[in-house]
């Protein structure tokens, strides 16, 4: 009997053999905290251990409230600061020009990598998967725990299967296919399980989409999700990896799974998820023209290069009908949209572009909304006062139908402009 | 952890409560869990006075995916903290039940409370008895029993120990 992507990473990180239900102890490669590494680090002293186990092992990227918009967040960065210097932690992304969106920074900086176990102060950290790696989100304690000792827990996790055939017609994306994965199944359809996307369409993918839909796993109840650690990862990642020792690892063909998708993405149009839960699931038909007052291009789910560009080809020689923010994941990507000319795109459309950061995202900064406003946003989250306040709306969609709404200031259907 | 049977009220919620809804993201800066009872359920609709009324030994009583989003511990200190000894729920999402095992908060899965809550086989304010050891919860408002799972042995080590935390420095003292 084959072994799923999960049994395999999990099994040759503790040692032997293991079946989904076990529980086993390992040690992960890289431990991924953001602006929480202030708390985790309050919760680590109390252990009683003065040194992490591996202080090369840490990552700590601030991204959450960057620059600190309020003292308090001031004062978790300068604690973090210490910390860095006090257990010379290396890899420390602070508020520069090096930094950005934590998951997008551990993938372009080489963290995320094949057959890795990662893991994050932070559900998103399900990203990774793109590049092959076991990656999951847990909570400070755990992370506290993880820093002192090098070991954590997990029950191997029974594994779903999705299949990825066909082609995304026009102004389609890897979005609109993980709203309607969302949609079919419900945020608790993966509930513990990891999630392996396979088939012909995923391999045509970009990783810039495969990190999307592995982004979005955690909405869907995921442990973790991943794509196939093919040509396209082992190119990107050779030249950056930040260790050698990654393992490019992958399920076996009879590997026994909890449950079987297939999707074609021919059938996939494109679509939102209604306020208030990511399974809400809309076709664009049926909420096209429900006004608007913001448009949100940006968080770790779709703000990189290639979601720029989709945007930009839509908000070219334009102008947008509403208040419009868009922000890259990181300074790279920002520079990259500067030399193509994207940046100048936005600004002639009349977009609003800040510093590279979760912004608005979880309701810290950068784009609040008003009691009574709607937000159609390219982000992982429309929960109820998800962008600060209870009585706001966030509708999520693809960079393309967040681009065509922008324009219109009115949900619209991205076929229609494109 | 006590292995006694615990009395209280209900209070009664549906499924997918996510964590926002549970402890809103505004109040995340906050590192003091004592002082984040008085957020709970601030953005819940129809909940808003669950934080000003819960009273020590009161029940969380939940449907499915019970904290499913963000990865954030206020989540459930802010009912820890609250003295709501246990959550029932039909299920929860990884990270809150890993967050709750790994501070020593006993969390039950309850078989049928999801469609239990929406029948209306267990309200808000029902008087509830729960042997936490047998895993047998009985509204006594209305007579209906529900059966919940032991939490596997590893978790349940971990919480007996009052949390990972502990556990862990219980192990090295053990060596």
């Amino acid at each position: 009997m084959g072994k799923t992507f999960a049994e395999k990473v999990l099994g040759k990180a503790a040692g032997g053999s293991v079946s989904a239900g076990q529980v086993v102890i390992v040690e992960p490669h890289f431990c991924m905290s953001h602006d929480n590494a202030a708390p985790i680090w309050g919760t680590f002293k109390k252990i009683g251990v003065d040194k992490v186990w591996k202080p090369d092992h840490l990552v700590f990227i601030l991204d959450h409230a960057i620059p600190a918009p309020t003292d308090k967040h001031a004062e978790n960065h300068m604690q973090i600061r210490a910390v860095v210097k006090e257990q010379g932690i290396r890899y420390f992304y602070d508020v520069t020009s090096k930094g950005g969106v934590c998951h997008q920074i551990m993938c372009e900086e080489g963290f995320a990598l094949p057959g890795l176990i990662i893991v994050g102060s932070d559900s998103h950290t399900c990203t990774y998967g793109a590049f092959g790696a076991f990656s999951t989100g847990i909570g400070r304690s755990e992370m506290a725990a993880t820093w002192a000792t090098g070991q954590i827990w997990f029950r191997v996790p029974e594994s779903m299967k999705i299949t990825v055939t066909g082609k995304f017609s026009k102004g389609v994306s890897a979005k609109d296919l993980i709203l309607k994965i969302a949609g079919d199944i419900k945020a608790d359809g993966a509930d513990y399980m990891s999630i392996e996307f396979h088939g012909p369409a995923i391999e045509e993918m970009s990783l810039a989409e495969r990190m999307t839909l592995c982004n979005m796993g955690i909405e869907i109840g995921a442990k973790n999700a991943v794509c196939p650690p093919d040509q396209k990862v082992l190119d990107f990642i050779k030249p950056i990896a930040k260790t050698d020792q990654w393992e490019a690892m992958w399920a076996d063909d009879d590997a026994v799974y909890a449950q079987e998708l297939h999707y074609d993405l021919g059938d996939i149009e494109p679509c939102v998820a209604k306020p208030h839960t990511v399974d809400n699931y809309a076709p664009i038909g049926e909420v096209k023209g429900t006004p608007i007052h913001q448009a949100f291009l940006g968080s770790c789910t779709n703000a990189r290069i290639e979601d720029l560009r989709l945007a930009a080809d839509i908000l070219k020689g334009k102008e947008v009908a509403v208040r419009t923010i868009v922000i890259p994941a990181s300074w790279s990507v920002y520079r990259q949209a500067l030399d193509e000319g994207l940046i100048e795109v936005f600004l002639d459309a009349g977009c609003v572009i800040t510093n590279p950061g979760c912004g608005p995202c979880m309701g810290n900064h950068e784009g609040i909304l008003a009691p009574g406003e709607t937000c159609i946003s390219t982000a992982n989250r429309n929960f109820k006062g998800r962008m600060g306040n209870k009585e706001s709306f966030i509708y999520l969609a693809s960079p393309m139908t967040v681009a065509a709404s922008a324009l219109k200031g009115e949900i619209s259907d991205p076929r229609e402009v494109l | 952890m006590e292995n006694k049977v615990l009395r209280g009220r209900a209070w009664v919620f549906g499924d997918d409560i996510d964590t926002d809804l549970i402890y809103h993201n505004k109040y995340l800066a906050e590192t003091d869990p004592k002082k984040m009872p008085q957020y709970s359920f601030e953005y819940l609709p129809g909940k808003e006075n669950f934080a000003k009324e819960v009273k020590e030994g009161d029940f969380v009583v939940a449907g499915t995916n019970f904290g499913c989003g963000s990865s954030r511990e206020h989540a459930v200190y802010c009912l820890k903290y609250a003295g709501v000894p246990v959550i029932l729920a039909e299920s929860f999402s990884r990270i809150y039940y890993r967050n709750a095992i790994n501070n020593g908060y006993p969390v039950l899965f309850v078989k049928g409370l999801s469609q239990a809550i929406k029948d209306g086989k267990i309200k808000d304010g029902d008087e509830l008895e729960v042997d936490l050891e047998k895993g047998e919860i009985k509204d006594l408002t209305n007579g209906n029993t529900f059966h919940g799972d032991a939490v596997a042995d590893l978790e349940m080590d971990i919480m007996k120990a009052g949390g990972l935390i502990e556990y862990l420095k219980e192990k090295a003292a053990n060596k």
